[in-house]
């Protein structure tokens, strides 16, 4: 629990120090977007409506402490400005048509490379020098070495446009309304095939090779010899004994990658029009919509912050020692 | 006297790792290769920006890449390109870890108040999502490489201060350096020519990394619009590649020479450092030296430690 806890507060202030940035990035940067912002809006809005508009980005005349507590006050409340591009729709309302896709997007990727990844490295260590271990580890890294979204882009040429077994982009099809139906369903999988295989691919070799190594320096430990030698079947040694020990570098690194799968998954998201954060995200920037960017930025984060939260709940289950010095 | 190994130092040891791992041979060939047509091929073809032709033509014996959107040689424009990329590449590469290394060995050294003050900083930056840290810091600066530098140092500096502050806390318990401090050497002395000659293969690998961290992300941000766009770099290609519907117009030729030159070098710099890896790791070594005593004796090594073997 104290575990727990301890993970919690270091969280709450990395979401802290997000809020933060937030709040003083566009206040350092040379320039000043708001006169940009407010150029945009000159002759559609009138004096009153852009007085309202300057005090909910906080660009008021108050001292510059007060303006931070104002935006932290705001931001508690769930209120992150109103974006420039869906003028007048809250940054909130915009960011949650897209969130729900991001996150299946990148939580499914994550989830499933971590997986098949994960079990490729205990067969590569545990078949030590046999053909996964010669070849798929080169393979893979060499995969990975491809920016996200260029492999998105030849998956999309070859699989999509030229031999047209997948469609070209978006969520799902034109013709379909979500909704709790089979229907959508399949679609909505068959628009995903192409997004998570790219990510997935591009980040298969990392997991391999952590979990590959880390396996290999157990696979020599005494504990694991005493198991062999008590004539254990070699399954029960590999995944019981072996891989669940092993496994603890690669969750510890999960948490950074999802941060990192984040940031690609946007960039995929470009290429199939997808319609989760990165598409909204570039939108923002093409626009100098910066409410939006910003809300953005914050929303990933705290959503990043929330799963590493999580990965530490599994961490705990995972090895008892924790839990033990927690007691 | 010392034994003729041991003063092989610098320069050399690299040379050697290098010259004895397979992997890192082909690495450092394949990454030369780039760096020469960075450095010669911008002189031996035209003028990226020209309009040469046509656009979206396919590769043909006048323009072997074919032409872009705008109708330029995409030959030029990957040569260019590759030039522009890999500077900053390096450059970004060599400043992360160096800011990264001031804060992690920092951290280490001192310890207490200021390890725990900068360990807290770094954690923060390594949850926090880079690529939209990056994407809002760039938009607020003006475009160049100058803001791409800084953005991409500000997003990557926490992981190598992370595994710096590691080892220049696991050296700082040796012997030698507590010899050091007893025989009064000060602080500065210490960590230049006691501590930091001391992790230098694990900072060569950091800078390796990072160099690919700095490439990749360098043209993930291009791709969305945030560096110079009339620059000609890999990731203005691309992003240029995906804004003209290249790939609906199934000019595959505009996107694809720029991406596989990416993941070419990233591929190059990551083989050249686990080949530096294997020999530098000594327990990769211990098992080396351990099948070449087993494969002398015409005997198949069976599992990665040598320990009794057992029946399977």
């Amino acid at each position: 629990m104290r575990f727990l806890l301890r993970r919690l507060g270091f969280y709450l202030l990395a979401a802290w120090v997000a809020l933060t940035l937030n709040f003083f990035l566009p206040r350092l940067m040379p320039g000043d977007p708001a006169t940009a912002l407010f150029a945009r809006f000159r002759g559609r809005l009138g004096p009153e409506a852009m007085q309202a508009l300057r005090e909910t980005f906080g660009l008021t005349d108050a001292p510059l402490l007060s303006q931070y507590l104002t935006y932290l006050a705001h931001a508690l409340r769930g209120d992150l400005g109103i974006s420039v591009a869906y003028f007048p729709s809250p940054v909130t309302e915009v960011i949650a048509t897209g969130l729900i896709w991001t996150i299946f997007l990148a939580g499914t990727a994550v989830v499933v490379s971590f997986a098949i990844g994960t079990l490729l490295g205990v067969a590569a260590a545990w078949w030590r020098r046999g053909w996964v271990d010669t070849w798929l580890p080169s393979l893979l890294v060499f995969l990975g070495a491809f920016p996200y979204f260029w492999l998105a882009m030849v998956a999309l040429y070859v699989l999509g446009f030229t031999l047209g077994w997948f469609p070209l982009g978006h969520a799902y099809g034109d013709d379909l309304t979500p909704g709790f139906s089979v229907a959508f369903f399949a679609d909505v999988a068959r628009h995903a095939v192409l997004p998570i295989g790219t990510i997935v691919i591009a980040t298969l070799g990392g997991w391999l090779l952590s979990m590959r190594n880390t396996m290999i320096a157990i696979l020599g430990s005494d504990y694991v010899n005493l198991a062999r030698a008590k004539g254990l079947p070699a399954s029960r040694v590999a995944l019981r004994y072996a891989a669940r020990n092993a496994l603890l570098p690669s969750v510890t690194g999960f948490g950074m990658a999802l941060g990192f799968v984040l940031g690609g998954s946007l960039l995929t998201e470009i290429v199939f029009s997808y319609p989760g954060q990165g598409y909204l995200l570039v939108q923002a920037v093409r626009n100098q919509d910066y409410p939006l960017m910003q809300g953005i930025f914050l929303v990933i984060t705290l959503a990043v912050l929330a799963a590493n939260w999580l990965v530490d709940l599994v961490y705990l289950w995972l090895d008892p020692r924790t839990r033990e010095s927690a007691s | 006297m010392m034994p003729e190994a041991a003063r092989v130092t610098g320069v050399a040891v690299w040379w050697d790792a290098i010259r004895r791992d397979r992997k890192a041979t082909f690495g450092a060939i394949l990454l030369a290769l780039f760096v020469l047509v960075g450095v010669v091929g911008p002189w031996l073809v035209g003028d990226p920006d020209a309009l040469v032709g046509i656009p979206l033509q396919p590769p043909s014996a006048e323009h072997w890449f074919g032409t872009n959107g705008q109708g330029q040689d995409v030959l030029a424009q990957v040569v260019v390109g590759t030039r522009v990329s890999l500077a900053i590449g390096f450059g970004v590469g060599l400043a992360v870890v160096l800011f990264g290394a001031l804060v992690g060995v920092t951290a280490g050294y001192f310890g207490g108040r200021v390890d725990g003050l900068l360990s807290i900083l770094f954690n923060v930056f390594l949850v926090l999502p880079g690529l939209p840290l990056a994407i809002v810091i760039a938009a607020y600066l003006p475009s160049g490489p100058l803001t791409l530098g800084l953005v991409l140092v500000v997003t990557g500096w926490a992981w190598n201060a992370r595994v710096l502050r590691a080892q220049t806390l696991a050296l700082r318990r040796r012997d030698f350096v507590a010899a050091a401090v007893v025989a009064g050497e000060s602080n500065w002395r210490i960590l230049t020519s006691e501590i930091l000659p001391n992790m230098m293969s694990l900072v060569v690998a950091q800078t390796i990394g990072s160099t690919v961290y700095a490439i990749g992300a360098q043209v993930g941000l291009e791709f969305l619009g945030l560096g110079d766009v009339s620059a000609v770099t890999w990731g203005t290609n691309l992003y240029w590649a995906q804004n003209d519907s290249a790939l609906l117009t199934g000019a595959w030729w505009t996107f694809a020479p720029t991406g596989l030159c990416v993941a070419l070098v990233g591929f190059a710099l990551t083989m050249l450092n686990s080949g530096f890896d294997e020999i530098t790791n000594p327990r990769l070594q211990m098992e080396r030296a351990w099948r070449a005593h087993l494969l002398a004796r015409d005997q198949k090594p069976t599992r990665s430690t040598p320990v009794v073997p057992d029946h399977d």
